[in-house]
């Protein structure tokens, strides 16, 4: 495209895209910056839905605050609550228990999931509360500037650890899955097909769904790693990444710098809403006026 | 759902109870509707959890705890969207975790009722012992300029009767309401008489219409709700009147912002509500609220037997604060004494209404005021009889 003419917009016929039927599209173009991975993570998810037939009246998102919030919000149209920083996944509890005939989707960034709301992601997990939640990882933050993050790799110099950063990621996909969540996997930005896959999986899974998605960030986090285009995290993911059966036969010290990804987990737990609703339903006769 | 709700609560009608005023607040709740319930454990407020977890499953409703305060307001506010009325309760630790979510559901114009038992701080401070030291964070605890509404119960029959006016103040102001019990009534048990469940007033939730704006272009304009098809858009972020997100706009903002805050100034005349008590003749006045009301109360009947007439104020809504009954008291009196158990709260916001003298009575301690000690800052400022308590 560099080297051709630009042809002017209005004798460009483009054929709308398909999926932009799932958007609001008077507010587009998005804010995301060039090369950014919410775009592909935006498309799988629509592609998902499409798949599914899931009209969109029946979901709601619940996002919070960060790049990847904007994602769903205000972008996808549907219903969309913007909440705090780190609280969607609280807010989205309230929802779901309210209105479990509705799918709750949460997409938000792991500052906002595993930073400051990681306490909610624990526990909704552990409740298996249903509802999909789309960690979108790009390893810092990046609206801010690219601060480092919970997800940071150690050694990695970000504007706030100028030096190197001396903390440890956190695994969420498998801390997701020790806390008891119905649907666990990790994919990239790379692994578009899987991807899309596994989010229709995770809309199908009655409980709590969860997928980390590794989400090329080139401008606040390429810049401090000399990684600025798509490209190079795309290439990084393809050539780290390791499936996970694969992994299980490989040692720690095999695994060091790799990307496990594929599904963690799919069980059938009982669900919190409906078990809540169970409750309800023992008090449905009115029972006999009991003295107090 | 409301008959099974009316069969529920109709087992205490015309029954006089004895209640803590944790409880009655809870049932408060119930009568006005309240369906859904997101709290976290703590001293003194913990009672009303117990009572939501065993009463809203008999009335379909749903009770649930969760991982913090931040979120239970987050809860409760997503509850809100898809249809409930609902309310979380707390005390001083949870109540300054949930100022964030408080601005949010001023922003998005969400009814909820926030309960907060305060007890003795700042910090863990006497975690069992009551005060009334969230006066002023309820007022300004969460950041940028917004208006809100408190009220504050000096009975266990009143935790019941304002808890279900918090309900409706939060449905007509479409606004969150902020009941500021303290440790001592919530946790005071007393005699409590339930009204008939279907002469309890229920604000109902005033829905839009499909094309009209849910966020804007009228004082308080009709709700949406998820699920309705209408693909609302529900943000903290400054918002027009769609409930579309513009944060660079200054008079998006400042429209947003100032009609946010007029809603609730402009009708201060129909939220507050005061108990005046006058005496002809009067120059000494109270005003006191709360648990503090009590023996302040008992301190002016007993002035009053002593030959010094006080007036009596006891302002039952806190915020948006009752300028006006007190710019009446401030003409009658020369001095107004407000006992209050922190240093000096409400004291400050007496001051600004009038040019006499105001002398905060103040205990802390986690031990309510005597009525002898009040009676005692009472006789001191009375000039017709400055005698000892004895």
């Amino acid at each position: 495209m560099n080297d051709e003419t630009i042809i002017p917009g209005p004798q460009r016929q483009l054929k709308p895209h398909r999926l932009l039927k799932f958007l609001r599209q008077e507010i587009l173009p998005t804010t995301f910056c060039p090369g950014c991975g919410c775009g592909t993570v935006l498309n799988s998810f629509a592609q998902a839905v499409e798949e599914l037939r899931i009209d969109p009246k029946d979901m709601v998102f619940v996002t919070g605050i960060g790049c990847s919030s904007w994602i769903p919000s205000p972008y996808f149209k549907g219903d969309t609550l913007h909440t705090t920083h780190g609280r969607p996944i609280a807010f989205a509890t309230g929802v779901k228990i309210m209105r479990p005939d509705l799918k709750v989707v949460v997409i938000a960034g792991d500052g906002d999931i595993a930073g400051i709301g990681g306490n909610h992601l624990v526990h909704a997990a552990r409740r298996n509360i249903d509802m999909t939640v789309l960690m979108v990882n790009n390893w810092n933050y990046g609206m801010t500037g690219g601060q480092v993050s919970p997800t940071t790799p150690f050694g990695v110099a970000t504007t706030t650890t100028p030096y190197e950063n001396v903390e440890h990621p956190l695994e969420a996909a498998e801390l997701v899955a020790a806390a008891g969540a119905n649907y666990v996997s990790r994919w990239t930005t790379y692994h578009v097909f899987p991807l899309m896959e596994s989010i229709q999986r995770a809309l199908e899974i009655d409980g709590f769904s969860f997928i980390e998605i590794l989400s090329q960030c080139p401008v606040s986090y390429g810049k401090m790693v000399d990684m600025r285009k798509a490209s190079d995290f795309l290439k990084f993911y393809r050539d780290r990444s390791v499936r996970i059966h694969k992994a299980r036969e490989m040692s720690a010290e095999q695994l060091e710098g790799r990307i496990v990804v594929g599904k963690l987990v799919e069980r059938q737990r009982t669900e919190f809403a409906a078990s809540l609703r169970r409750i309800n339903e023992r008090f449905r006769e009115d029972e006999p006026v009991r003295e107090r | 759902m409301t008959t099974q709700r009316r069969t529920r609560l109709s087992r205490f009608e015309d029954r006089t109870l004895f209640l803590l005023g944790d409880e009655a607040a809870a049932y408060g709740a119930l009568y006005a509707g309240c369906d859904f319930f997101a709290g976290y454990p703590i001293t003194p407020a913990s009672e009303i959890a117990e009572v939501m977890s065993r009463e809203l499953p008999r009335v379909d409703g749903y009770y649930v705890q969760m991982e913090d305060e931040l979120a239970s307001l987050s809860a409760v506010i997503g509850a809100v969207w898809a249809g409930a009325k609902a309310m979380t309760a707390t005390s001083g630790p949870g109540f300054s975790l949930m100022q964030e979510n408080i601005g949010y559901a001023i922003m998005t114009e969400t009814p909820c009722v926030i309960i907060d038992v305060q007890r003795s701080g700042p910090s863990t401070g006497q975690a069992t012992k009551p005060a009334q030291g969230d006066v002023l964070q309820a007022r300004w605890g969460t950041h940028g300029d917004h208006e809100i509404i408190a009220l504050a119960p000096s009975s266990v029959q009143e935790c019941f009767e304002l808890t279900g006016a918090a309900f409706n103040l939060a449905e007509k102001y479409r606004t969150p309401v902020i009941v500021l019990m303290d440790g001592e009534i919530g946790h005071l048990r007393e005699s409590i008489s339930f009204p008939r469940f279907d002469d309890v007033a229920r604000e109902a939730r005033r829905l839009a219409e499909p094309e009209t704006d849910a966020f804007g272009g009228e004082p308080v304009p009709p709700m949406s709700r998820f699920g309705d098809g209408r693909f609302i858009h529900v943000t903290g972020s400054t918002h027009k009147a769609s409930g579309m997100r513009d944060v660079s706009t200054r008079a998006v903002h400042d429209e947003l912002v100032t009609r946010l805050c007029r809603k609730i100034s402009d009708a201060r005349a129909q939220i507050t509500n005061v108990e005046e008590d006058i005496a002809a003749g009067a120059r000494v006045g109270v005003v006191a609220y709360g648990a503090t009301a009590r023996p302040a109360r008992g301190a002016v009947l007993e002035a009053r037997r002593r030959g010094c007439a006080v007036d009596f104020l006891r302002p039952l809504t806190i915020w948006p604060f009752p300028e006006a009954a007190v710019k009446r008291l401030a003409e009658r009196v020369e001095t107004i004494l407000v006992p209050e158990m922190n240093l000096g709260q409400l004291a400050r916001e007496v001051e600004r209404f009038t040019s006499g003298p105001v002398v905060p009575v103040s205990k802390i301690g986690g031990v309510a005021h005597t009525v002898d000690e009040i009676l005692e800052a009472i006789l001191a400022s009375s000039p017709e009889l400055r005698a000892p308590v004895g």
